[in-house]
């Protein structure tokens, strides 16, 4: 197959350099294609390419056949047979944290599932985390306060310098050497922390929520129309009106109305000590907080200096004009500055989302069961390495390709509209 | 040809302002009444943790003891963790009496890289010759086996010795490949373009975790039988190619970013592709690139730290392994303190050095 294409591109050059050889200032009618040459001369660049990638093309083959009758043999002599069958065997193994149910008697494959799904939660949580302190830290950063500038400087250059795997495993450890859950430490007096992970109150569901969705939903469409009809009139009569706060305030209206209605029913579940662990409330797993934890400290240091950068690669001379036209300070960030620097700010903000979803694997070496722990664990219980790890990486190729195009399709949205 | 030179006006300088400390509290720090109330905070917070980190890191501090009774009479740090488990963490499992083999690798490597930080030696060919000679002591220092040292195996290699070792083949050998990688992606030849942007892309797309499988588990599948490669090669290879994809990337951004009236004018000279790469544009691209260049190679120094997953006692591996004694196991926060200021003195010296490079390079394009 690489071969085929191979010639195909050869002989492509080959005909290039011959149309280009014609005289470029010679009529049409007397432009005739030139005979083909035969003879190779090797000061032919074409002649040359071709020769060169026809010879890449013959070590690559060589190469990946070599390769392939080695894992070949190999396989062959320690009776490892392959193929993907193994998927559908029974796991024998539990999963300690499980968005969709599992038991031991369950396959291979649906360990997996469960693996990935755990990757999108951890990477998903600490993506929207390292972004809130990401922003916060790079706005500091660019502060004309010297202090406030510093101090995030500080946190900046030791969060970065330090390798990723020290934050997660230097939180993991902090979380298992907290006190039991009976001396657990208080947090703002409404939940507990300790070796057991973070326990918070939950909202004891109730019907009045289901109806405040549906309430939201509705409000948002309507808000959306809204905000189009103030804008389009204000275009159409010149008197404008500032659409976003009656928008804002139709999707508060439509959310809370219903609960009001219903009598505003609020109960929390709080938690409670009771003999050696927590009952109610809900509880973050201390591998999965140790894994955020580490994650946000470490990549939002790098958001914070792209956010900066992004702050900074707006000219002074922006924010002078709005101000001598008159803007408000608010609307000279969110108009002027904040849509320059969004431009900067977005290509490398998404490969920082890609690294942090790949760092969450990290989560093989504090238990926290990923795509790459339970895939780990699947490779020690079958030996179907090979498998294992081509699944694993097809899998984050899907998740980067995923990620990359969704951040691509909102640079498009936020890039300079040029004519 | 008597050209008339045509000189800049005679410029008038930036009217000086000065940056008097009054100007500075006035202009940085209390500018508006915000300001004032967010500068208090901001200096109440600090000093409160300030306070805490000196009395806890230095004042309260135990840093030698060999009984750990006497941290736990003492309120602060328990420095003495490290003091008394420093030859794990530097030197891992190498046997105790041969520590003077990895003490010295370490200082050769330490002067090598201060001598290739100098912008005077850089000379291609001249580093290439330093580079091979310090990889080569260091190796027959570590593994032994001549001049009658004992042969110790890369199995027994650890602590921040093996961590350096691993750093040090990891750009020595992805470098090389990272500058072919982002000249075969920008190749005219269809076929050398499209297998550079696959290795790329794919490499890129994937968490370093599973190279170190591949490196681990399937690569030997992949020798034919009865032959191995050391683990450690095997590992370091796996990470250099990591590092070369990306770095691979910076560089391409750095010859995409050289004129392209250089490529002509070198072509018009009649130099041929490979001197017109060495010579022309590869000294401009790598200096534009640098900044870049410095940021994935301090990644590449935190990117060794991954090993502990595959069972290497890189330095942070080798402390973990510390907290195992149970005597000690309580001042973990302490050791990976430790751990934690090695990386930073080396990421953030590399960082500072990247920036001083940076301004020093503006200047001279003047």
């Amino acid at each position: 197959m690489t071969m085929m294409s191979e010639a195909r591109a050869g002989t492509a050059d080959l005909r290039a350099h011959a149309t280009t050889a014609t005289a470029p200032g010679a009529p049409a009618s007397q432009r005739r294609r030139p005979p083909p040459r035969r003879s190779w001369n090797w000061n032919d660049p074409g002649v040359r390419t071709f020769t060169y990638q026809l010879a890449l093309a013959a070590v690559l083959a060589f190469v990946g056949w070599y390769l392939y009758d080695n894992v070949a043999t190999n396989l062959r002599r320690q009776n490892i047979a392959t193929g993907f069958s193994f998927l559908g065997e029974a796991a024998k193994f539990n999963i300690s944290e499980t968005p969709v149910s599992f038991t031991a008697a369950d396959s291979y494959g649906r360990a997996l599932l469960i693996g990935l799904l755990n990757t999108i939660h951890v990477s998903l949580v600490g993506i929207v985390c390292a972004t809130l302190v990401g922003v916060v830290m790079g706005i500091a950063r660019a502060s004309r306060n010297l202090l406030v500038s510093k101090l995030a400087g500080c946190y900046v250059e030791f969060a970065r310098n330090v390798p990723v795997i020290l934050h997660v495993v230097l939180w993991s450890s902090i979380i298992r050497n907290l006190p039991a859950p009976r001396q657990a430490l208080d947090v703002l007096g409404i939940g507990f922390i300790s070796n057991r992970g973070l326990t918070l109150p939950v909202l004891v569901p109730d019907p009045a929520h289901g109806a405040m969705g549906l309430g939201f939903l509705v409000g948002a469409v309507a808000a959306v129309i809204l905000y189009k009809l103030i804008k389009r009139h204000g275009e159409r009569t010149g008197r404008y009106v500032a659409p976003l706060p009656p928008a804002l305030a139709l999707v508060v209206a439509a959310t809370f109305l219903p609960w009001l209605l219903s009598g505003a029913p609020v109960a929390f579940d709080m938690p409670k000590l009771r003999g050696f662990g927590f009952s109610g409330g809900m509880t973050v797993p201390p591998e999965f907080f140790a894994l955020v934890v580490g994650l946000t400290v470490y990549t939002g240091a790098f958001i914070a200096e792209i956010v900066r950068a992004g702050i900074e690669s707006v000219p002074k001379g922006q924010s002078e004009a709005a101000r001598a036209l008159g803007l408000k300070p608010s609307s000279i960030m969110s108009r002027i500055v904040l849509p320059q620097a969004l431009r900067v700010i977005i290509p490398p903000m998404s490969s920082q989302f890609l690294s942090l979803t790949k760092n969450s694997s990290l989560g093989v070496i504090i238990g926290y069961p990923e795509l790459v722990n339970i895939g780990n664990t699947i490779m020690n219980q079958t030996g179907q390495v090979v498998e294992m790890v081509t699944i694993m990486m097809i899998i984050y190729l899907g998740l980067s390709l995923t990620t990359s195009i969704s951040m691509n399709l909102y640079n498009n949205a936020v890039a300079l509209k040029e004519r | 040809m008597a050209d008339a030179q045509i000189l800049p006006a005679p410029g008038r300088r930036q009217p000086r302002v000065s940056r008097t400390a009054a100007w500075w509290l006035k202009d940085r720090i209390f500018s508006s009444p915000f300001h004032v109330a967010l500068s208090i905070v901001v200096l109440v917070g600090a000093a409160f943790i300030g306070q805490f980190l000196l009395r806890w890191g230095l004042l309260d501090a135990v840093f030698v003891a060999s009984d750990p009774a006497a941290c736990q009479a003492a309120k602060g740090a328990c420095w003495a963790v490290v003091y008394e488990k420093h030859r794990t963490i530097l030197f891992g499992l190498y046997p105790h009496s041969e520590h003077w083999r990895p003490t010295l690798a370490v200082c050769l490597y330490l002067v090598s890289l201060t001598i290739t930080l100098m912008p005077r030696f850089w000379n291609l060919r001249g580093l290439a010759l330093l580079w091979a000679c310090t990889v080569t002591a260091i190796g027959v220092l570590m593994y032994g086996g001549l001049f009658g040292l004992p042969e110790v195996a890369t199995s027994e290699w650890g602590g921040l010795a093996l961590t350096m070792i691993m750093f040090t083949g990891t750009v020595v050998m992805g470098f090389p490949v990272a500058v072919l990688l982002a000249l075969g992606r920008r190749s005219t030849l269809t076929l050398v373009r499209s297998v550079c942007v696959t290795i790329i892309e794919t490499l890129r797309g994937v968490p370093l975790i599973t190279i170190l499988f591949v490196a681990v588990n399937v690569l030997p599948l992949f020798l034919p039988a009865g032959s191995s490669v050391d683990k450690l090669l095997r590992v370091t290879i796996g990470i250099a190619i990591f590092f070369a994809c990306y770095q691979a990337e910076t560089i391409r951004g750095g010859l995409q970013a050289v004129p392209r009236g250089q490529y002509e004018a070198a072509q018009a000279l009649g130099l041929g592709y490979w001197q017109m790469t060495r010579v022309i544009i590869l000294p401009q691209a790598l200096k534009i690139a640098f900044p870049a260049i410095v940021n994935h190679i301090i990644a590449a120094l935190k990117n060794t730290s991954f090993v502990m997953i595959i069972g290497l006692f890189d330095i942070l591996n080798a402390t973990t392994s510390v907290m195992q004694d149970p005597v000690w196991r309580k001042y973990y926060v302490e050791a990976y303190v430790f751990v934690g200021l090695v990386y930073f003195v080396f990421g953030f010296a590399l960082s500072l050095y990247a920036r001083a490079m940076e301004a020093q390079m503006k200047k001279g394009h003047h």
